[in-house]
């Protein structure tokens, strides 16, 4: 193998060591940085930049030569409220509809996420029957595409669905699961934790494998119960990997769209309608179309996620210090 | 010699396959389908093809969804096909190509009427499309479930709530699920609330809800009380269009608010599950029985490399003889007058199908000025949505209606604004 590379890094030295020579060994850096710099400024950097001018510009135009400057206009609009937590008191209700029912559902996701792929990898990482067949079975609607999840709970739920057929059948009687606002918000969050919950399964099942053995001997050696080990060995140790499923479940959280979108369209009325399908019907499905609203829109979401991230690399950070 | 004989052949085809490349000019024709329509425009086009030499007309069949979200984005950017179908026949207006230069002014003017100005906005009054499908609005009703039922349908001029009474009726005395059904879509309502003494339009000529509240008011009541399905609305968001097609095709609704473009799709999936028929709109309270005309015309872009070919396309097409077969394979009322007036007979039509759309075509008088001064507005598709929004949140409990329609008027003041 030496053999092959070597002729091969010394034609490559002469060009580098002419270049080195040239900029100095401090600025040769950039050299190999520029490639991933330029990916990055193409497909980051410029969109966000593009995403700022378009929530500073109005009209329905997509050509920002066509857009006139409407300055911050777009995000005053946004934030125009004379009582935040009532959305009809706001002049852009959607928005805040979009933004109240995206926070319940983070929060309620999120904590159902959380306990149920907590539970569900203290059980699989157990001396269990089967239990390569059952992280499987946890981890298969993983794989699944949102559109197919969303159809596949349609096909179940709607008024002449498998649910409604055998409560039919078992004569309590079937219900409009997705006519009901609180019933279609309650369904949506438990398909989001059945869709997801195989993932953070996974990640936690690693963290609880990583928790030496010989801690858990020595709380048997002192007949310390199950749950206080649990409380005592298993949570402490695992509070890193569960940190990292907190912040990582919460970002996805905030951007749930597709498979919520094709399962209820955002219905019954705005009953699901999250902040990120907010900004896809403003800026595409409606009409005019307001880019500037929907970029404005997206700029906060943006700077929420951007906040969550940030908590996230403190809580590593502190948790790396002890 | 076997070599030099490969890179003559080589070159010899290379040579051939640019010269093929730049003498065929590529139309690309952006189409969505109710039912067969694009297959039928492919089939004529291979002979508008067949007689000019050296054009080649693709047609990309798409979702009408695309036709609605994309395309507009697409012609903003510059990317956009040489001519599509359309359904937002005034928005669009900014680019289509003006055909008056390359066709017969008089002869279309004659031929296509009033139906040009639906494509007209402002200034830019030239001739730019082909209404290719003309639709109405209207209900479709299950004659069996009446018969069973021992229900008599309400006769001419009967009201809407005549209708709700009778479809209740009907369904009190089957097990059909939903006594009436009508599309979630803006569209679809406007025939009803022009019955129902919406103006749409104020004194200035500019869109308005004013004297919409009347026809809201009854919707949401229907919803609320079961008289409508109430899936059909409350189970979306946002200005999802939904319709109770296979509801009424599954016999759960008695009466079903549609429109004409929906006769194929009966004709072909009812068969002989039941008997089905048309009926007029009913009347409302301000004294008209509108339906609402619409439909899908074919248009060319001035962002076209080749404007007289796509002029000649749509020409082509809007021959009497072209339309004429068209509109008889696809089972759409002509919106061409010569061959409205001489008669279409649609291709493989059942007697039901034929009834039908001659139903659709008698509504046309009843059709009020206000939905086709509605129809030919530019901002319709803005009114269209906000509609279906306000009016979804009135019948969810979200919004009462007094303040949907107060959302509704303050979102198209704003959606105005920004198209100014």
């Amino acid at each position: 193998m030496l053999q092959v590379i070597s002729p091969i890094m010394r034609v490559i030295e002469i060009p580098m060591l002419a270049l080195q020579r040239m900029l100095g060994i401090n600025k040769l850096a950039w050299v190999f940085l520029f490639p991933n710099l330029l990916l990055f400024g193409l497909f980051a950097f410029l969109p966000v930049i593009l995403n700022v001018v378009y929530a500073t510009t109005g009209g329905d135009n997509v050509l920002l030569a066509d857009r006139p400057y409407v300055g911050p206009r777009n995000f005053a609009t946004l934030i125009d409220c004379s009582n935040y937590l009532d959305p009809n008191s706001c002049r852009e209700d959607k928005f805040w509809r979009a933004v109240w029912n995206t926070s319940w559902f983070v929060t309620l996701q999120v904590g159902m996420m959380v306990a149920f792929s907590l539970l569900t990898a203290v059980i699989l990482n157990g001396e269990i029957r089967a239990r390569g067949f059952f992280r499987s079975v946890f981890f298969f609607p993983v794989l699944l595409s949102p559109v197919v999840v969303a159809l596949i709970w349609k096909w179940i739920l709607q008024r002449e669905g498998v649910l409604n057929a055998f409560l039919d059948w078992t004569g309590i009687g079937g219900f409009n699961w997705l006519v009901d606002a609180q019933w279609a918000f309650g369904w949506s969050v438990f398909i989001s934790v059945w869709a997801h919950m195989g993932f953070y399964t996974l990640i936690l099942l690693a963290g609880l494998q990583a928790i030496p053995r010989d801690v858990y001997d020595a709380a048997t050696m002192d007949r310390a119960s199950p749950w206080r080990t649990f409380r005592r060995i298993t949570l402490p140790l695992l509070a890193p990997t569960m940190l990292v499923v907190l912040v990582l479940a919460l970002i996805k959280g905030v951007q749930t769209f597709d498979e919520i979108y094709a399962f209820t369209g955002g219905g019954p009325g705005t009953a699901t309608t999250f902040i990120i399908q907010y900004i896809y019907e403003e800026g595409f499905a409606g009409a005019p179309r307001l880019f500037g609203l929907a970029a404005a829109a997206s700029l906060l979401v943006a700077l929420v996620l951007i906040l969550l991230t940030l908590v996230q690399l403190w809580a590593n950070r502190k948790n790396a210090n002890g | 010699m076997k070599k030099t004989l490969l890179k003559t052949t080589a070159i010899l085809a290379g040579l051939g396959m640019t010269a093929s490349a730049v003498s065929a000019q590529e139309i690309r024709f952006q189409c969505y389908s109710d039912g067969n329509e694009c297959e039928v425009y492919d089939d004529l086009l291979s002979r508008f093809e067949a007689e000019n030499d050296g054009v080649d007309v693709i047609v990309d069949i798409v979702p009408y969804q695309a036709i609605l979200e994309n395309l507009p984005v697409q012609l903003a950017a510059g990317t956009g096909p040489d001519l599509a179908k359309v359904t937002d026949l005034g928005g669009l207006n900014e680019y289509y190509l003006d055909l008056t230069p390359h066709v017969d002014a008089t002869y279309w003017e004659d031929s296509f009427g009033e139906t040009l100005n639906w494509y007209r906005v402002g200034d830019r009054q030239g001739i730019y499309g082909m209404h290719s499908q003309l639709t109405i609005t209207g209900p479709f009703v299950n004659a069996t479930l009446f018969e069973q039922a021992g229900v008599d349908m309400p006769g001419a001029g009967a009201t809407w709530d005549d209708w709700a009474a009778a479809s209740k009726a009907v369904v009190e005395a089957t097990d059909a699920d939903f006594p009436m059904a009508m599309d979630r879509s803006g569209h679809r309502v406007a025939g009803p609330a022009i019955s129902y003494g919406a103006a749409y339009f104020d004194a200035d000529g500019v869109g308005s809800f004013d004297g919409f509240e009347a026809f809201a008011e009854a919707f949401v009541g229907w919803n609320e009380d079961g008289t409508m399905a109430r899936d059909v609305w409350a189970s979306q968001g946002g200005s999802t269009y939904a319709d109770a097609a296979q509801e009424f095709i599954n016999g759960e609704v008695a009466f079903y608010y549609s429109g004409s473009w929906q006769v194929g799709r009966m004709d072909e999936q009812v068969g002989d599950f039941f008997d089905w028929q048309v009926v007029g709109s009913p009347c409302g309270p301000a004294g008209a029985c509108s339906g609402m005309p619409g439909g899908a015309g074919i248009v060319g872009f001035e962002g076209t490399e080749h404007p007289e070919i796509v002029a000649a396309i749509i020409d082509f097409l809007a021959a009497e003889e072209n339309y004429a077969e068209a509109a008889a394979r696809t089972k759409n009322l002509p919106a061409h007058l010569g061959v409205a007036s001489a008669g279409v007979e649609f291709q493989d039509a059942s007697p039901a199908a034929q009834a039908a759309l001659n139903g659709f075509a008698g509504a046309l008088p009843d059709v009020s000025p206000i939905a086709f001064a509605y129809q030919g507005y530019a901002g319709n598709r803005a009114m269209f949505g906000i509609t279906v929004e306000r009016l979804s949140q009135a019948i969810v409990g979200e919004l009462s209606v007094a303040d949907a329609m107060e959302r509704a008027a303050s979102d198209l003041e704003a959606a105005l604004a920004e198209t100014q």
